[in-house]
């Protein structure tokens, strides 16, 4: 029988004020050994001051072949952008 | 190098025109530098070589701790006890950043290790050989840690992002491993006259298989120049090399130590080294399993694997336990 530990990916918080950042993945066999895992093979040298778990099982992704549909319609709303507006230096800093 | 000997399933390489509209879109992404993830669209040979490569560098970090766990227990003091410890788990992690990196390619760990307890895979011929005495932790560490950093600062360009992102991981580790090595040469360079024996001793011992790291000549073949068109390989073997003599002969040269290579001498033209030819016999002897330690060191992995079944089966059986009482309990 196969016993292979279920497959975790890792976040870490590199410091605080950031936020929690995919670093690779490990196996364990549950969430706390994860955690404990993590530490030794993502922040041995202090990397982090937070770390989350997640089954990788539980993750959704966006299909890269929808990658199109789903990200094209923000190409058209230049004016999201600041620098969409001209604004003379007349006006002051804005 | 840490993978010596990857194969492609190419019997030769495509022009842009031979391929069809996919795989010339993809050759497309990797020239204009973009990096290809697990879940997008790739030629099977691309992730069949990736996952050899890939896999056989994962291996090679493994079987790695070996020779130098030898020593753990008789470092000379508590301090390079502390420090080789550190630096053995360090290659520990490596092989796991490297093995998840290969599963995004879709092979379990599980599959791993069966190959590389079976003997199929292939791992680094240089950890088949024995650590004598402390001077070849030294040894190791400048030498063996050098030149899979020569082999693995370009590969942090690799095309393929879960790759790519694990040697910049290992890059930022492995100067670290170079600098205890050569630092206890130096410490045994400048000791006593049986000391600076055992540095050159070492040298001796572990030139030659260093030089070999590198794997035989591969400017003419087709499995290396379509893993450069992939952009998962990108110097030749030879220019790696290169590159190694020139930096390590002046070290050696610092440390008053002789390289053991009676053609070696400084080109004026070239601005490099001239050096002697490795014994590749002995080379393909060792990779394909008939070196000096080939046996030990596989016996040693497989038993700490088969060993630590019954913690890896335990902890399984506890979680899933755990796991059904926290569904009841929800449940009531
Ligand atoms: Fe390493
Ligand atoms: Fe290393």
């Amino acid at each position: 029988m196969s016993s292979e530990w279920p497959l975790w990916e890792v976040f870490i918080r590199g410091q605080h004020g950031l936020n929690h950042r995919h670093v690779g993945s490990l196996h364990a066999p549950d969430a706390e050994m994860a955690i404990r895992n993590a530490r030794d093979v993502y922040t041995r040298r202090k990397e982090g001051v937070s770390i989350w778990v997640v089954r990788s099982s539980e993750i959704t992704a966006s299909s890269p072949s929808e990658k199109g549909p789903l990200f094209d319609p923000a190409d058209s709303k230049i004016y999201r952008h600041p620098s969409f507006f001209d604004i003379p230096d007349e006006a002051g800093h804005m | 190098m840490y993978a010596q000997l990857v194969k492609t399933d190419e019997k030769r390489l495509k022009s842009l025109g031979e391929m069809d509209p996919q795989e010339r879109a993809f050759q497309g992404r990797i020239d204009r530098g973009e990096k290809i993830e697990p879940k997008e669209w790739m030629p099977e040979g691309y992730r069949k070589t990736l996952i050899r490569q890939i896999s056989q560098h994962a291996h090679s970090e493994i079987v790695g701790q070996l020779p130098e766990g030898n020593w753990i227990t008789r470092a000379p003091t508590l301090e390079r006890k502390a420090i080789l410890l550190a630096k053995v788990q360090d290659e520990a992690g490596h092989g796991l950043y490297l093995y998840c990196a290969a599963e995004t390619l879709g092979i379990s760990r599980d599959e791993m290790f069966e190959q590389l307890h079976s003997g199929r895979a292939k791992y680094s011929s240089i950890f088949n050989y024995p650590t004598l005495s402390w001077a070849d932790i030294g040894a190791i560490g400048w030498l063996v840690d050098g030149a899979a950093i020569m082999n693995q600062v370009p590969l942090q360009r690799c095309s393929f992002g879960p790759y790519s992102r694990a040697m910049i991981r290992i890059c930022k580790e492995e100067s670290f491993h170079q600098r205890q090595g050569f630092d206890i040469m130096m410490k045994l360079c400048k000791g006593t006259e049986a000391q600076q024996k055992m540095a050159q001793d070492a040298l001796e011992r572990w030139w030659w298989p260093s030089l070999m790291m590198f794997g035989p000549a591969d400017g003419d073949s087709v499995h290396s120049a379509q893993s450069m068109a992939w952009k998962i390989k990108q110097d030749t073997n030879d220019e790696l090399r290169q590159k190694f003599v020139d930096q390590t002969v002046p070290q050696a040269d610092f440390l008053d130590l002789k390289v053991p290579d009676p053609d070696l001498k400084w080109n004026q033209e070239r601005g490099s080294y001239d050096f002697g030819e490795p014994d590749w016999d002995e080379f393909f002897q060792v990779i394909s399993g008939n070196g000096p330690c080939n046996e030990e060191r596989l016996g040693a992995r497989v038993k700490a694997w088969d060993d630590g079944a019954w913690v890896r089966e335990g902890l399984m059986a506890h979680a899933r336990k755990h796991a059904r009482r926290t569904t009841l309990a929800a449940a009531e």
